[in-house]
């Protein structure tokens, strides 16, 4: 009798599918080579679940916000990041503070264009952040053209090292998704977000600073964003312009799969995890398996496609 | 409520016999639709003026070619907008169909075709299982991206194939006055005007974004609608891609991934929107047409080819500003 009440706990907690499907993916990885390179494996899907999950909580913020909010600037604003990160820093350890604050200072700006256009112009988020990346890009492109620039020997340090087998890398996210889900569970500015995306004229009938939230919120992901886009230049031994292609997708993937209602108003930030280590072991589980890159993709797409099937219940509001 | 938008660029008659409230939302309307042309028109002239040599059959031949299947995805994606979903796969669906073009095709006709037939059948299937599941279009989408790609990998590892001489003959034909791209534009414009604009059936479809629920209530299967608006898009994008693979005469499988944020871009710069299936297709052409020319300004007033995405994007962002200030003029009637 005890089963209905233990699904239903279940179904309350979206996110524990996520963790695990990335754990029978793992466990059939190592089936597969009988165990040997466990360490390996874990330690790199940690490495880069890390650059999904950072990116994931920005986008997660934004798609929390109602239906047709997403930012499709993530992936220009990663290129653009990681060459002025990189130029600042200009491979000295001295200057890796100046380099900081620069990326943040780009992802302030970057989300609050992104914002301005979107209030200014009365236009669909989607095409605000469509026409900021295109500009973005073209920046990138402008900017980034020069020589190969390689991080700073600390940061690249930072960027790559372990402690016990473990990245700092992934320990600083695991500490930073701690902060996101206390901002979006216990704080007033992660309440609000999630009422807007509730009901945006409720929540503003209710006093909600609806455009206040809004803004920060796109700033919040614009941020995330560009610290993403440095840390994977120190990451990868320098920028380059296509670093952030697979970010899109890769963040909207890590969102829905991770049980955040694609129609806004109630995310999940553990899922994030979940979803960005079954992302990665599912790629590396392939390869192991020795599919073809075309295989790989097809099979990535077919199971966002089944799981966004699976999890889609009748309750979702129509989005987009 | 979703009353047909009147598309044609005339001014709208007998604006005197109505009070003045009435007029100025006449002329809003009027001047919001007629944006896409005049922009269009504006860049055109700038380019004329910057380069006369270009106002000629072979400089818009150049100017254009490559504009056809960019007006191609465009309509396609107006088709899923119109029931406000969004296609995040097209680029890589359109990628895949050249590579389908360029190998299968070419090697055995029958079965290429049957693929491509395939393709607008998985498009359908896509349509039913976001209306029946209610699942969101944008993430579905996103995942077919990823098997599209995949395949277009599969079939074509590394750049190359070619398409079919047939296809390469057709892409170039030379029609006279008018070049082959123009001609091609505006039929798809006019005649996917009359279609979804002034037929029955596309009143019907248009009404499926607009009111779902009253489209339901009315006795219409939703289903079978949003199926024959991906099909139909299915459709327009593999004209999309065969047209592209006959330009460039081989193919690749990342060839057309920018599509799908042009074909977005150019829907809205002509005048849709997200919501209610408020779409037009001429200006979903024009809208095309205009980013293309955006890249091709840049090149005559000799400014770096690394601004030419940020050039589509500035005047994205300009033609919206102007809408909205049109917006502005408009006495909304609630």
């Amino acid at each position: 009798m005890n089963l209905p009440i233990a699904l239903n706990r279940i179904r309350s907690k979206p996110w524990l599918w996520s963790f695990l499907a990335a754990l029978l993916v793992w466990l059939a990885t190592l089936g597969f080579t009988g165990g040997e390179g466990a360490a390996a494996l874990t330690s790199s899907a940690l490495s880069f679940s890390a650059f999904f999950v950072i990116v994931g909580v920005g986008q997660m913020f934004v798609i929390t916000t109602g239906p047709g909010n997403i930012d499709l600037s993530i992936p220009a604003n990663i290129a653009l990041s990681a060459a002025v990160g990189m130029k600042l820093m200009d491979s000295q350890n001295s200057l890796i503070a100046l380099g900081l604050a620069g990326v943040l200072g780009i992802g302030v700006l970057v989300g609050c264009a992104n914002y301005g256009l979107i209030r200014l112009l009365r236009i669909p988020p989607i095409i605000a952040t469509l026409s900021a990346s295109f500009l973005l890009q073209s920046m990138a492109i402008a900017y980034g053209r020069s020589v190969r620039i390689a991080p700073p020997e600390l940061f690249y340090q930072f960027s790559t090292g372990r402690w016990l087998g473990i990245p700092y890398l992934a320990l600083a996210v695991a500490l930073f998704t701690v902060l996101a889900g206390y901002l979006l569970t216990r704080t007033r500015y992660g309440r609000w977000t999630l009422a807007i995306g509730q009901n945006m004229r409720a929540a503003e009938l209710a006093g909600v600073r609806v455009e206040r939230v809004r803004w920060a919120t796109y700033v919040l992901s614009a941020v995330f964003a560009s610290v993403c886009g440095v840390l994977l230049a120190g990451f990868s031994g320098g920028a380059s312009l296509s670093m952030g292609e697979e970010y899109l997708l890769a963040s909207i993937a890590v969102v829905v799969i991770g049980g955040t209602s694609v129609a806004g108003g109630f995310s999940n930030v553990p899922g994030l995890w979940g979803a960005a280590l079954f992302l990665y072991l599912l790629v590396s589980m392939l390869n192991t398996f020795g599919a073809s890159a075309g295989v790989r993709l097809i099979l990535t797409g077919v199971i966002i496609i089944a799981v966004i099937a699976a999890v889609s219940g009748r309750k979702t509001l129509r989005s987009l | 409520m979703n009353a047909p938008q009147p598309m044609t660029l005339k001014k709208p008659p007998a604006a005197n016999t109505v009070d003045r409230a009435a007029g100025g939302v006449n002329r809003a309307r009027w001047l919001r639709n007629a944006l896409p042309g005049i922009s269009l028109v504006v860049l055109l002239a700038t380019i004329f003026i910057m380069q006369p040599r270009a106002m000629s059959y072979m400089g818009m031949n150049l100017m254009l070619n490559l504009a056809v299947p960019i007006a191609l995805a465009t309509i396609a994606q107006m088709l899923i907008i119109t029931v406000n979903d969004l296609d995040l796969s097209l680029g890589s669906f359109i990628s895949f169909v050249a590579c389908v073009a360029a190998t299968l095709l070419n090697d055995h006709p029958l079965l290429g075709c049957l693929v491509l037939l395939g393709c607008i059948g998985v498009y359908a299937l896509l349509g039913a299982l976001i209306h029946s599941r209610r699942l969101p279009a944008i993430v579905v989408t996103l995942g077919m991206s990823f098997i599209w790609v995949g395949g277009a990998v599969l079939l074509l590892p590394a750049p190359g194939g070619s398409a079919p001489q047939w296809l390469q003959a057709l892409v170039k034909i030379k029609t006279p006055v008018l070049p082959f791209a123009i001609v091609v534009c505006v039929v798809l414009a006019v005649a996917v005007h009359l279609f979804l604009m002034r037929s029955r059936f596309g009143v019907v479809l248009r009404g499926a974004g607009g009111n779902p629920l009253a489209m339901a209530k009315a006795g219409w299967s939703l289903l079978r609608i949003k199926v024959t608006l991906y099909a139909l898009a299915g459709g327009f994008g593999v004209l999309s891609g065969l047209f592209l693979v006959g330009l460039t005469t081989s193919a690749d499988a990342n060839m057309a991934l920018r599509y799908t944020l042009l074909s977005i871009a150019g829907v809205i710069l002509g005048g849709g929107e997200f919501t209610g299936g408020r779409v037009s297709p001429i200006g979903a052409v024009l809208g095309a047409l205009t980013l293309v020319l955006a890249g091709s300004l840049l090149s005559f007033i000799r400014i770096s080819p690394d601004w030419q995405i940020g050039a589509q994007g500035a005047i994205l962002i300009l033609v919206l500003a102007l809408r909205t200030a049109v917006n502005r003029l408009e006495v909304r009637p609630v």
